[in-house]
């Protein structure tokens, strides 16, 4: 699969009829409507839709994209970012409140949460100088089995863990006057951190580090030849994605209220890299649009499967199926598919 | 394999004792560790333990048993991993369905069991049934996408996701134990003292015969590997293939063939250590990921694509999970984790590969 970004550009004419403000519009219309639905979304739908259905894949959309922004941006395609993200879970979990006082330090939020994050951080920056001395496709190999160690360590150890029991009732805190339990704030604190690290992303895409990156990615023996250190860059690169992935997890044990070595094992690990590669690696926005598909297939397959009278617990094989015909027949992804639909409809249209 | 081949500039191949001795001439230092680390590894397994020494480390036949368990689940280990390092060395692509053909052979050779009730006959029942998936796996998919790694290996984890599922479907849930045939029932009496009663009477350690054998049976296959891939012409193929399969092609040899062949060897190796491992512990749910982990710890400590590595990393592994279980429980993953960690750190290919 060519991870190379492809770059739609507008044909010249377009870009000569139409203002700058315009014009920055209709390219970004597709973005905006999605965002002007999201932040109406509440209004319309009911609490299951919005939180269980849009937060749960706006939150596997976060985790995503710090797949898809070391693997299409580094070239690094990582399995570790599920357990990333569930280290900085399980801290919030450890170091905050939970129903186990024998484990949790009941610390305030504002200590808890930057302690996960940071330890989360420093777990993504350890697995990155890991895999980062080795090459393409043994990356994979290393952070898969960086990801099944942890998840086999959750499993096994009962003093920090608690085994597969895992750890229940870690409400969202209570900050700024805001009870962030409740389904409305906390939809729209994941919609905000989905739109932050979006545009994060997209701007370090083009800042010089993400330059940089995409350069490591493309040759890295040049770019060391330049005088880039490649590893320091790729190392980083995992500390950003971790970052991401922290921020993904914490909203994740506080949407499910529960964390357990399930939510982080080798299946969720598996799951979140089909969710990047369906989505498609080649954009920020496939992480969120392979999450909304997942999520969706997962919410009611169960059901459509036994509608059209088949049996509903084949659903993994459905996944894996629909995951098997992407790679097999759009490497780059439903955004390879839009982007192939746009050119021809736009090829259409300027031929006529 | 990767000592056979010497150096870069190796235009005479030297033999296997030369690269050792240059191995010890280049780096004293590892050289003496190692050399230490077998010794004490040694007289702790053979040597009565003395009293004092009991005190802080627990009962001798603690120890014993969970090395004895170490081996024998590194043989297993080994069993799996080979195959996963032999198509990795030679197609260079990560098959992460392979924990999905060892529970496939297990399944087989169980129900081939239950059908003959003969334990050996499963055996050759599970290395046809995986070889024959394996063959399907690279005739039909993987030869399509030649030369693209990251693909073929998301493409192998679809199938895993898809395998699993259906294996599901077809034997369910539950945990499935294969009965060890009558023959290799019972332990075995073995030469090492565990104990010395307060009579003065020595206590040996008796052993399930059944491991034994298995692990007797994984030396004899592994060497068996070696020769054929040292003294054969096929195996000449295949070491060339690993190097430079595009001048294997342009040379005239049937590439595609090989890579078939390969993949079918690596498939049913797989799929008898489905067996082995139902019958040592039990096949289920799960277990694919649990020997996918282990074959990517046994081929990251060991050395990519290489078969003695696999050997050496099988061992390392087994024998370190099983120390841990022992003595810290709750951190037991920590320590395969703690030593891929550091051959990664030190050397990256693994213990024995190449660059």
């Amino acid at each position: 699969m060519t991870l190379a970004q492809i770059t739609a550009s507008p044909s010249l004419g377009e870009v000569q009829r139409s203002s700058t403000l315009s014009r920055w519009a209709s390219q970004h219309a597709a973005i905006l409507l999605l965002g002007l639905v999201l932040l109406i979304l509440p209004a319309v739908a009911s609490d299951f839709i919005f939180v269980q259905v849009f937060g749960w894949a706006m939150i596997l959309g976060i985790i995503a994209l710090s797949l898809m922004f070391l693997g299409g941006y580094g070239g690094m395609v990582s399995l570790a970012q599920m357990t990333v993200a569930g280290v900085a879970g399980y801290m919030v979990a450890v170091f905050g409140a939970s129903s186990l006082p024998y484990v949790s330090l009941f610390w305030p939020w504002w200590v808890a949460v930057p302690i996960a994050i940071a330890i989360a951080v420093a777990f993504g920056a350890l697995t990155g100088a890991l895999s980062a001395r080795t090459e393409g496709i043994y990356t994979i190999m290393i952070t898969l089995a960086i990801a099944a160690a942890f998840f086999y360590l959750t499993l096994q150890n009962w003093p920090i863990f608690n085994g597969f029991a895992g750890f229940t009732t870690i409400p969202a805190p209570i900050a700024f006057g805001i009870n962030w339990k409740h389904p409305l704030p906390l939809y729209y604190l994941i919609l905000f951190f989905a739109a932050l690290s979006y545009v994060v992303v997209l701007y370090i895409s083009r800042a010089p580090f993400g330059l940089a990156l995409q350069g490591v990615r493309d040759n890295p023996r040049r770019m060391e030849a330049i005088g880039y250190n490649v590893t320091a860059h790729r190392v980083a690169a995992y500390a950003f994605a971790a970052l991401l992935a922290a921020i993904g997890g914490i909203l994740m044990v506080w949407l499910n209220n529960q964390i357990s070595p399930g939510s982080t094992g080798i299946d969720a690990s598996i799951d979140l890299l089909i969710i990047a590669v369906v989505g498609g690696l080649g954009h920020p926005i496939g992480a969120f649009v392979g999450a909304i598909i997942y999520v969706i297939l997962r919410t009611f397959a169960l059901d459509s499967l036994v509608a059209i009278g088949l049996d509903g617990r084949r659903f993994q094989t459905l996944i894996g199926l629909c995951f098997l015909a992407i790679v097999l027949f759009s490497p780059d992804g439903v955004i390879g598919l839009w982007r192939r639909w746009v050119a021809r409809t736009r090829g259409g249209r300027s031929a006529s | 394999m990767a000592t056979a081949f010497g150096g870069e500039n190796g235009a005479r191949v030297p033999a296997r004792g030369d690269a050792l001795g240059r191995w010890v001439g280049h780096h004293p230092i590892a050289a003496l560790a190692v050399a230490v680390a077998i010794i004490v590894v040694l007289w702790l397994v053979l040597a009565p333990w003395p009293t004092g020494f009991e005190d802080v480390f627990g009962r001798k036949r603690l120890f014993i048993n969970a090395i004895f368990n170490g081996v024998t689940l590194g043989a297993l280990y080994f069993l799996v991993a080979t195959g996963f390092t032999l198509i990795f060395g030679l197609m260079r692509y990560v098959n992460l369905a392979h924990g999905s053909l060892y529970l496939f052979g297990g399944y087989m050779g169980y129900e081939a069991g239950e059908w003959t009730g003969s334990w050996l006959f499963g055996f050759v029942i599970a290395f046809i049934s995986c070889a024959i998936v394996g063959m399907a796996m690279q005739f039909f998919i993987f030869r399509r996408m030649e030369g693209q790694d990251l693909r073929q290996t998301l493409v192998t984890l679809g199938l895993s996701i898809v395998f699993s599922d259906l294996m599901v479907w077809v034997w369910g849930g539950n945990a499935i134990q294969i009965d060890t045939p009558d023959y290799l029932m019972g332990p075995t009496p073995t030469p090492i003292v565990v104990a010395v009663k307060s009579s003065g009477e020595a206590v040996f350690l008796q052993y399930p015969r059944v491991r034994l054998v298995i692990f007797v049976a994984a030396v004899v296959i592994g060497i068996g590997m070696w020769l054929a891939l040292h003294r054969t012409r096929i195996g000449v193929m295949i070491r060339a293939g690993v190097d430079d399969r595009d001048m294997l092609s342009v040379l005239g040899y049937r590439v595609q063939l090989l890579f078939i062949l390969v993949f079918a060897f690596g498939a049913g190796l797989a799929g008898i250590a489905g067996i082995v491992g139902g019958t040592f512990q039990s096949i289920s749910l799960g277990e694919d990921s649990h020997f996918l982990l282990a074959s990517l710890q046994v081929v990251i400590v060991g050395g990519m694509g290489s078969i003695p590595g696999a050997a050496l990393g099988a061992i390392i592994i087994g024998c370190a999970e099983q120390l841990g279980q022992t003595y810290f429980q709750n951190y037991a993953t920590v320590l395969t984790f703690v030593i891929m960690v550091i051959v990664l750190a030190l050397r990256p290919q693994g213990l024995l590969g190449r660059r």
